[in-house]
C-alpha cells in the first residue's frame, strides 16, 4: 500500500526553480516559510516582498504575489502593501546586508510602527549575491573579500546584534533567531516562522524571524563545514533563542 | 460646497483635490514649502478610513508608495526638491514597475539645502530624472490653484490609465499663496486594476510586480513597452496654453507659476503694439516638441522666461533644431526673488528690438 509522507507545499509554485547555491539554506527556509502559509491557509490572500540579494528571486518559487523592493527598502513597501490592504498577509523575505545595513532605517521604523507585518531575515553573515563582502554581521575576524585579513573592529566596527536591537521595539510582537542545521533546529525554526505570521495575523504587531544560515560558496566551506560553522561560530555570537513572545503571551 | 469657489492656499488645495480623486494610500516626510499636504491628510484620511503613514524619510516615503501602488490604489506623496532628490531610486523602480502613483512635488531652492523660496530649478530632476536608467517621470506643471486641483485630478487619472509615476510639478509661491478656486469633483473615469494589481494569488495564477529582467531581450521589450505609453500620452494626454500666438513675431516659453507673470507681461506688449504672445507647456514631460517646432516656424524669435539659470530651455532647443532657425533668448534668475510684470515686460522690450525690429525695421512693427 502506498502511502503519502511527504509533499511539496502548495506554497511552493510546481514549476520552480531554485537559484541557490548547493548547501546554502535559503532553500530550507524558504521551503519552512511555504509550509507556515500552507498550515495557516493564507497563500491565498499573502502578498511577498522581494528584497534585493539572493533573496530577489523569491518570485521563483513562492506561489504567491510578489512585489519587488529597491534595496533595503522591503520593510517600507510591505508598509505601503499591508496599510492599502489590511486584509492581506504581508511578508519580506530579506538578507542580513538588505534589512539590517542599507535597510535599518526602515527596518526599526515600520517595527516602532508595530506594522503588521511578518519578517524573516536570513543571516548569512556576508553579502552573498555579490561575492562575499562583509556585511553588518560580519564576524569579528571572519575573512571576507573587503576584511581579507579578518574583520578588525577598528576598522570595520562590530557586527551587529538584530534581535536584540529588534526586541526592544516596542512594536514588535514576536522576535526569534533560529537556525537550521539540525532536524530539531529546522522543527524549531518552523514553529517560531509559524509564531512571526500568527503575530501579524491577531494584529499585535510585527512579527520577526532572523535565521542563521550558510552561504558554502562565499565562506569557501563544504556543506557540512558550513553548518560546523554555524553552529560552533555564529551561534556562539548570535545566540538562537526566543527574544520575545507576545504570541504566547496573548494566548 | 464642492462647487463653490474658495479662498484656498495651494497646498491645501493639492490635498483636497487628491481626497476628491480617490486617493487611497499617502506617505509623507515634512519639508518646506509643502508639509501642509502631509498636515491636512493626516487628519482628513483616518476619517475616512484610508491610510496615512508618517514615513521615516522620504525614501521610506516613495517606497510605501511603491508598495501600496502594487496593490492597484491610488497612492500618493509630496515632496520638495533636496528630498525629492531621495526619492529618484524608488521613482524608477516605480518607472520599471509600471505601478501607478503620483507625487507632488512644490520646488524651493538649491542646490542643496538652498531655501524655502519658490524656484523652478527641479525642472530638469522631474523631466530628466535622477534615477538610474530609461524611463520618463510624466509630468504637468500648474500655474494657478485652480490647476493645481485640476492637475491633481488629471495625475491621478492618467497614472491609473497607463501604470505610470505622474509628477505634479508645482514651486513655493503655488503651495504657499492663497486664491480662488473650486474643488470640484474628480471628472475622470475609474480604470480598472485588477488584472494585473496584487490581491493575493485566489484561484489565479502568482503576479509578480518587478523591475527586473533578466533576460536581454525581456529586458529591451519591457523598457520599450514604457516608451510607447510615453508616446501615447503624449498623443491623448498632452495639457498646453497658447496665448495670442497666432501672427506674433516674438512668442514667450514659459511654465508654472512664472508663464502667469509672463502672461501679464505678453498683455501689456500687445497693448503696446507689440507683437507677443505665450506658449506654456502644462504637459513638460515627455515634451511637446512638434507643437514648439510648429510655432518657432511662424515668429521670428523666442524668450524663454524661467525662475532658475536656463533648463526647460534645452527642450525648446531642441524642439526647434531642424524646424526653424530662430534665436531663443532666456530670461531667467535662480529662487528667490520673483519677476515682476514690469521686469519681465522690459525683457521683452529688449529682446523684440534685438530681433524683431532688427529683421524688419521699426517701420514693420
Amino acid at each position: 500500500m502506498e502511502q503519502l509522507v511527504y509533499s511539496k507545499p502548495e506554497s511552493i509554485k510546481d514549476d520552480f526553480k531554485i537559484s541557490f547555491c548547493p548547501g546554502c539554506d535559503h532553500g530550507i527556509a524558504a521551503k519552512l516559510v511555504a509550509e507556515v502559509l500552507d498550515e495557516l491557509n493564507v497563500r491565498e490572500k499573502t502578498i511577498g516582498i522581494a528584497s534585493v540579494g539572493c533573496s530577489v528571486f523569491s518570485y521563483d518559487f513562492f506561489n504567491v504575489d510578489i512585489v519587488e523592493s529597491p534595496h533595503g527598502r522591503s520593510l517600507a513597501v510591505a508598509t505601503g502593501v499591508k496599510r492599502s490592504k489590511p486584509d492581506k498577509v504581508v511578508f519580506t523575505y530579506q538578507g542580513d546586508g538588505d534589512l539590517a545595513s542599507i535597510g535599518i532605517g526602515e527596518t526599526i521604523h515600520s517595527m516602532t510602527r508595530g506594522e503588521k507585518v511578518t519578517a524573516i531575515c536570513i543571516n548569512n553573515t556576508t553579502y552573498g549575491m555579490t561575492g562575499g563582502q562583509a556585511g553588518p554581521t560580519t564576524l569579528l575576524g571572519q575573512i571576507t573579500t573587503t576584511t581579507t585579513k579578518g574583520r578588525d573592529p577598528e576598522i570595520a566596527g562590530y557586527p551587529i546584534k538584530i534581535c536584540e536591537l529588534l526586541k526592544e521595539l516596542e512594536g514588535t510582537a514576536f522576535v526569534a533567531r533560529v537556525s537550521v542545521d539540525t532536524p530539531a533546529a529546522i522543527m524549531n525554526a518552523k514553529k517560531c516562522i509559524k509564531k512571526a505570521f500568527e503575530a501579524q495575523l491577531k494584529g499585535l504587531g510585527t512579527g520577526f524571524v532572523e535565521i542563521l544560515a550558510t552561504c558554502p560558496t562565499n565562506w569557501k566551506m563544504t556543506p557540512q563545514e558550513a553548518h560546523e560553522r554555524v553552529r560552533n561560530e555564529m551561534a556562539q555570537v548570535f545566540k538562537p533563542g526566543i527574544y520575545k513572545d507576545k504570541v504566547s503571551e496573548a494566548e | 460646497m464642492n462647487n463653490k469657489k474658495q479662498l484656498l492656499k495651494g497646498n491645501y488645495a493639492i490635498a483636497q483635490a487628491a481626497i476628491e480623486a480617490g486617493c487611497q494610500s499617502y506617505f509623507g516626510y515634512p519639508i518646506t514649502p509643502q508639509s501642509e499636504i502631509g498636515e491636512y491628510l493626516s487628519t482628513k484620511m483616518p476619517e475616512l478610513g484610508r491610510a496615512y503613514v508618517a514615513a521615516e524619510s522620504e525614501v521610506a516615503a516613495i517606497n510605501m508608495v511603491l508598495g501600496a501602488g502594487s496593490t492597484g490604489v491610488k497612492a500618493m506623496t509630496s515632496s520638495s526638491s533636496c528630498a525629492v532628490a531621495l526619492m529618484q531610486e524608488g521613482l524608477s523602480f516605480i518607472a520599471g514597475d509600471e505601478i501607478p502613483c503620483v507625487l507632488v512635488s512644490v520646488m524651493r531652492g538649491g542646490p542643496g539645502l538652498g531655501y524655502i523660496y519658490p524656484s523652478q530649478g527641479d525642472y530638469y530632476q522631474a523631466t530628466k530624472g535622477g534615477g538610474n536608467g530609461d524611463y520618463k517621470i510624466v509630468t504637468y506643471a500648474p500655474s494657478s490653484i485652480q490647476e493645481c486641483i485640476d492637475l491633481t485630478y488629471k495625475c491621478f487619472y492618467v497614472s491609473q490609465k497607463y501604470r505610470t509615476p505622474v509628477c505634479l510639478l508645482a514651486d513655493g509661491m503655488l503651495g504657499q499663496m492663497m486664491e480662488p478656486a473650486v474643488i470640484g469633483h474628480y471628472p475622470y473615469e475609474e480604470i480598472d486594476q485588477t488584472s494585473w494589481a496584487l490581491d493575493g494569488a485566489k484561484d489565479r495564477k502568482p503576479r509578480f510586480i518587478a523591475s527586473i529582467a533578466r533576460e536581454q531581450e525581456h529586458l529591451r521589450e519591457k523598457v520599450l513597452k514604457v516608451f510607447e505609453k510615453y508616446n501615447k500620452i503624449l498623443e491623448n494626454e498632452n495639457i498646453f496654453e497658447k496665448y495670442e500666438t497666432e501672427g506674433a513675431k516674438l512668442v514667450i516659453t514659459a511654465f508654472g507659476s512664472i508663464a502667469r507673470i509672463a502672461k501679464a507681461a505678453v498683455k501689456l506688449a500687445r497693448k503696446n503694439g507689440l507683437k507677443v504672445g505665450l506658449f506654456r507647456p502644462i504637459l513638460v514631460n515627455p515634451f511637446p516638441e512638434k507643437i514648439v517646432a510648429e510655432i518657432a516656424q511662424k515668429v521670428d524669435g523666442i524668450l524663454d522666461i524661467e525662475l532658475n539659470c536656463g533648463q526647460m530651455i534645452q527642450d525648446i532647443k531642441a524642439s526647434i533644431a531642424g524646424a526653424a532657425n530662430i534665436p531663443v533668448k532666456f530670461y531667467g534668475r535662480p529662487a528667490g526673488v520673483m519677476m515682476t510684470v514690469e521686469e519681465i515686460y522690459k525683457q521683452i522690450e529688449n529682446v523684440y528690438k534685438e530681433i524683431v525690429e532688427k529683421k524688419y525695421g521699426t517701420a514693420c512693427i
